[in-house]
Formats: C-alpha cells, structure tokens, sequence
C-alpha cells in the first residue's frame, strides 16, 4: 500500500515539473513579442538602427508617444470610428446572436432543427468573396458607410451554437414556470435567461467586441474615406506608409536618422491601438470556461 | 391536405413571438449568406459594370478555362490545403496538451497567469501580428538577424526566400489560436465528471493513465466538432494572416499564396471579376466536398458524434 502511494507521488511530481516547465515556456513564447513591441515603443530610434529590437531597451526614450500624443488627429478619429463601431456591433450583435440562440435552444420549438440547419448551411457554403462585394457595393450601396463596418459582422453562427449550447444547459423547469405565470416567450428572454446566460454572455461578447476592435478587412475592401477609417485599418495604412517613407528616404541618399522615429513611432502605434481591448480581457477571463462549453453542437 | 394548412398556421400563430425573435437572424443570413450564394452566377458570366450580375452575357466555363490554365489553380489549392491541414493538426495537439497540464497543475495563481498570458496573442489584430513578425525578420534591423549577427552569422534575408514561409506560418498560427483552444478544451475538461476520476484512483490508476484513459477520451467529442468545423475552412485560407505576414510579396508565392489571397488579388488589382467569382466557387465547392466527406466519415466511426 505504501510502496503504490509513493508511485502516485512520484507520478504526481513527474507531471508537475512537466506541467510547470512546458506551461512557462509556452507562456514566454506568448509574452516575448509584447515585450519586444513595448521595449521597441520606448527606445531611442538610433538604438533601434544600431542594434535591432530588443527586450529591454538600451537608451530610453518617450519620443515616440510625446509625438503620438501632440499629433493625435488622425488617429483620434480612427479611435472614434473603432469604439462607436465596437460598442454598436458589441451590443446589438450580442443582443440578435442571444435571442436567436435562445429560440433554438427551446426545446418546445418544433422547428428549431429546421432553422439550426437554415444557420448552419452557411458554414458548409458560401458564395465566396466577388458576390458579397458586389452585393455591398452595387446593391446595398453601403460603400464608405459607417454600416458597412457593422452589419458583415453582425452575426456569426458559432457564436450562436455555443450560446445555444450554454442556454440548453438552463433547465427547462424555468421557462415552464414562467410560462404558468403567464410570461411571454420575449419577457422569459429577456428576464429570465439573459441573466442566467451571463458567463456566455460575457465570453461571446468580448468575442464580438474583439472581432470589431481588430477588424481592419471590411475597411480594407469598402472604406476609402480617411476619415471612416477604423483603428486597425489606420495602424495597418501608417504602417506601410511610414516603411514607404523611410525607404524613399534612404534610397534619395538622405540620412535614415533624421527627425521622424519610424520604427518607435510605430510600436508605440501599435500599443496604443492594442491597449484598450488587452485591459477588457481580465475582468471576463473568470467567466471564460463556463461561458466556452461547446459539448452539444448539433441542431 | 386542408388540414395540414389549418395546422401549419395554427403552429405559425402559436409560435408567433418566438418567430419574431428569429426574424433578425433569418433575414441577416439571408442577405450577407444566401444572396451571394446566388451570386455564384458571376463565374459563369463575363462580368461588365454595365450589364451587373443579372444582364452580363455568359461565357459558360471560360472563367474556370482561365483559372485553371493560369498555372496558379494547382499552386494555391495545395498551398491552402496543406497550410490548413498543418494548422488542424499542430494547433490542436498543441491546445489539447496544454489544456490537461492547465488542468492537473496545482498552483492557483500560476494556473490564472498562464492562462491569461497564453490568451494574449489571440487578442491582437493581424495587422500587429504583421508588425511584430517584421520586428522579428526584418533584414537590417529584425530580432533574428541582430542576434545571428551577434553570433558571427550570416543575417538571413527571410522576406526574399520562399522556403522559410511554412514554418514561420505555422508558428505564427500555432502562437495566435494557443489561448483559446486552450481554454475551449480546458472548459471541456472541468465538464468531465470528476467521479470517473475517483473510481480510476481507487482501482490504482496513475496520473498518466488517468490522462490517457480518462480525459483523452472524454476530449473525443470536442475535438470532433472543432476538427470537422475546421475541415469546413480547410481550403479558405485566414486571410488576415496571409496578408499581413506576406503582402504582396510575389517573390513568396509560391510557398505563401492561398487561394483567399489569390481571389482578393485577382479581383481588387487585377479586376477579374468572372475568374476570382470561379475561383471563390471552386473554393466553396472543395469546401463543401470535403466536410460532406468528413462527416460522412465520422457518421460511419460513430452516429452520434457527425455534425448532422
């Protein structure tokens, strides 16, 4: 008995050490490029010439955000265009995909098979990339519209399977009793499983607002207004702009070092445009594994 | 036959509210999904601005005759193919891996840090993956080369030589998707019951074995799911990805062009829109082929776990 015990320990402590090593070097391979884009942010761009990106910056400088935050048009806007979008797209998105998925989920519902594989069907097929191009330019004429940024991404049907098969798991007790005392199928909805829902609720939702804050695509094919671009697009334009400079300039023989400090103007770019969707991220993650349960895909 | 109509709309006004709450969705994806299903039309048209969709003359298989006789058709059909099934496979085991070993170690606090750190790439756009990765490569001042050099070492010119491409794709991929499969295949670990657990330790099961013999199995039914999703995208490329790690590096292609960066390409700077639409078909129609097959296949394994 005691010789099994201390095979279980070993085991134990064999699995630990494994488990503690490989989850800590996954995890530096994770953080290493944040640090590297930080350290970059606040280095002094002669460093960066000289010696490359490095973890820990060798002459500090907050040149970089001094010139960000004293020129901050552009990117002002672009920040408007990001949060009016994200917050729209988040709340509505959320709303439809919930109601939706909450009516699939009833089990009382004699065609919900029927509308799941109606969703479904969409994943299997597509019409690919030209008509839905089309469909927006010529037809919805939503071209340089701030919709066009919204309503692509309004829906996504994994997100309504796995909130689907976070509601199955609410009993169906509830919605019965409710019913008794004569709530409407809305009234249960919206009082009843929306707040039981919350830990979906919350994953789904930073999921949403995730694919908004980062979407640059929507903008990359229908936006071509300055002032509608949205902060990804901005970040992504500012990049290629800045390399297009840089190499223009060297190549007229000017001096690579001169006013303008690229390659830290854009890490710290590229933080600022980061940084507000990283900071939401902690206060849902505790609902994470409760909201992502997918056991029971099927319509 | 009266009847059943009576009964269809007896069942319509019961379910009134209910429909209601559907009809958001149903007409959403049947705007953005199955109007440009029809839209398929177009690859069998030759397209012009004056005559749209509907009024542009037919061309039969042209469009098709064209693609596939560009040379590039087989080119990105295996690139798209071969990149998505190294995702499937890598990403996955990779996930599941570091999902248990979330699960079996014992510190709190170490377990929450992780978890948030490995989420961390999963959080950003492709666009500052793109930043970072030229941070990384770049020729002149890149990470790499700083350190090769350092080294005494050649600097290597990655963004000129093809070869380095797959590996640095799947890295990349395997980076950004770690967080969440992780944590979707932990939430399907603490689902597990933990009874099963406690009748292994009591029949002198070890920790690996119960690994092994519990938790793998009990893993099966997600995997599935999330595998047979993926094989639906097998030949869709993450466009986000390919664009802005490679661009339009045509001195890439041949290891990083996809068949989404080949139909983007053809049809915003080459303005083919009958070939990109036939290209973006035979896309879908590959896609479709093969999760039918897939499904096929896990329906024959085991009814219960296909996808319908």
């Amino acid at each position: 008995m005691k010789k099994v015990r201390k095979r279980a320990d070993i085991d134990k402590i064999t699995l630990s050490i494994i488990g503690y090593v490989t989850l800590t070097i996954l995890a530096i391979f994770c953080i290493v490029p944040f640090l590297l884009v930080i350290s970059a942010s606040l280095s002094d761009e002669s460093s960066i010439i000289e010696k490359g990106f490095q973890i820990i910056p060798s002459t500090f400088s907050t040149e970089a955000y001094r010139l960000l935050f004293e020129y901050p048009g552009e990117m002002l806007r672009a920040y408007g265009v990001t949060i009016s979008v994200t917050l729209i797209g988040t709340v509505v998105g959320l709303f439809l995909t919930s109601m939706t998925a909450y009516v699939l989920s009833r089990r009382d519902f004699e065609w919900r098979n029927r509308f799941s594989f109606y969703f479904f069907f969409t994943t299997l097929f597509s019409g690919g990339l030209v008509p839905s191009y089309l469909l927006i330019i010529n037809f919805l004429q939503l071209k340089d519209t701030l919709l066009v940024l919204i309503l692509p991404m309004l829906m996504n049907v994994f997100y309504i399977i796995v909130m689907k098969s976070f509601m199955s798991s609410i009993p169906d007790a509830i919605t019965e009793s409710a019913k008794i005392d004569g709530a409407g199928d809305f009234r249960i909805f919206m009082q009843l499983i929306i707040p039981l829902s919350k830990p979906a609720l919350a994953t789904i939702g930073l999921f949403i607002a995730l694919a908004y804050w980062n979407d640059w695509y929507n903008a990359l094919l229908y936006i071509s207004k300055s002032d509608l671009m949205p902060l990804q697009y901005y970040l992504y334009k500012m990049l290629g702009n800045m390399d297009g400079m840089r190499k223009a300039m060297m190549s007229s023989g000017a001096v690579v070092n001169s006013d303008l400090p690229t390659e830290s103007l854009k890490m710290a770019m590229t933080i600022v445009a980061t940084g507000p969707i990283l900071l939401a991220y902690p206060f849902i993650q505790k609902y994470f594994v409760q909201g992502l349960t997918i056991g029971a895909v099927k319509g | 036959m009266k009847q059943n109509k009576y009964g269809f709309w007896h069942k319509v006004k019961k379910n009134r509210t209910l429909l209601l709450m559907l009809t958001p969705a149903v007409l959403f994806f049947l705007v953005f999904a199955y109007v440009p299903m029809a839209g398929i039309v177009l690859a069998f048209k030759q397209y012009n601005y004056s005559g749209g969709i509907f009024n542009s003359p037919w061309n039969g298989l042209d469009n098709f005759k064209f693609f596939f006789g560009s040379g590039d058709a087989w080119r990105v059909t295996r690139n798209t193919a071969l990149y998505n099934i190294a995702f499937i496979i890598i990403n996955n085991v990779l996930q599941i891996f570091a999902g248990i070993l979330l699960f079996e170690v014992a510190g709190k606090w170490f377990r929450k840090i992780t978890q948030t750190i490995l989420f961390l790439p999963y959080f950003i756009s492709w666009v500052v993956v793109g930043a970072i990765a030229y941070n990384l490569f770049n020729f002149d001042v890149g990470t790499l080369n700083v350190l090769l050099k350092g080294l005494g070492m050649q600097p290597i010119d990655i963004y000129n030589t093809a070869s380095y491409w797959p590996l640095i794709l799947i890295v990349v991929s395997a980076w950004k998707a770690l967080g969440y499969g992780t944590i979707m295949y932990l939430a399907a670990i603490t689902s597990i019951d933990t009874e099963m657990y406690e009748a292994a330790q009591i029949d002198g099961a070890n920790i690996f074995q119960r690994i092994m013999k519990i938790t793998v199995p009990n893993l099966i039914p997600t995997v599935i799911i999330l595998v047979l999703l993926a094989i639906g995208n097998i030949f869709r490329g993450d466009f986000g990805m390919f664009y802005n790690m490679v661009g339009n590096n045509g001195l890439l292609f041949s290891n990083t062009d996809v068949i989404d960066t080949f139909v983007f390409r053809s049809l915003t700077t080459s303005n083919e829109i009958g070939m990109s639409a036939a290209a973006g078909f035979y896309q879908s129609l590959l896609g479709f082929a093969t999760i039918m097959f897939a499904n096929y296949a896990v329906r024959k394994y085991d009814k219960d776990r296909a996808l319908f």
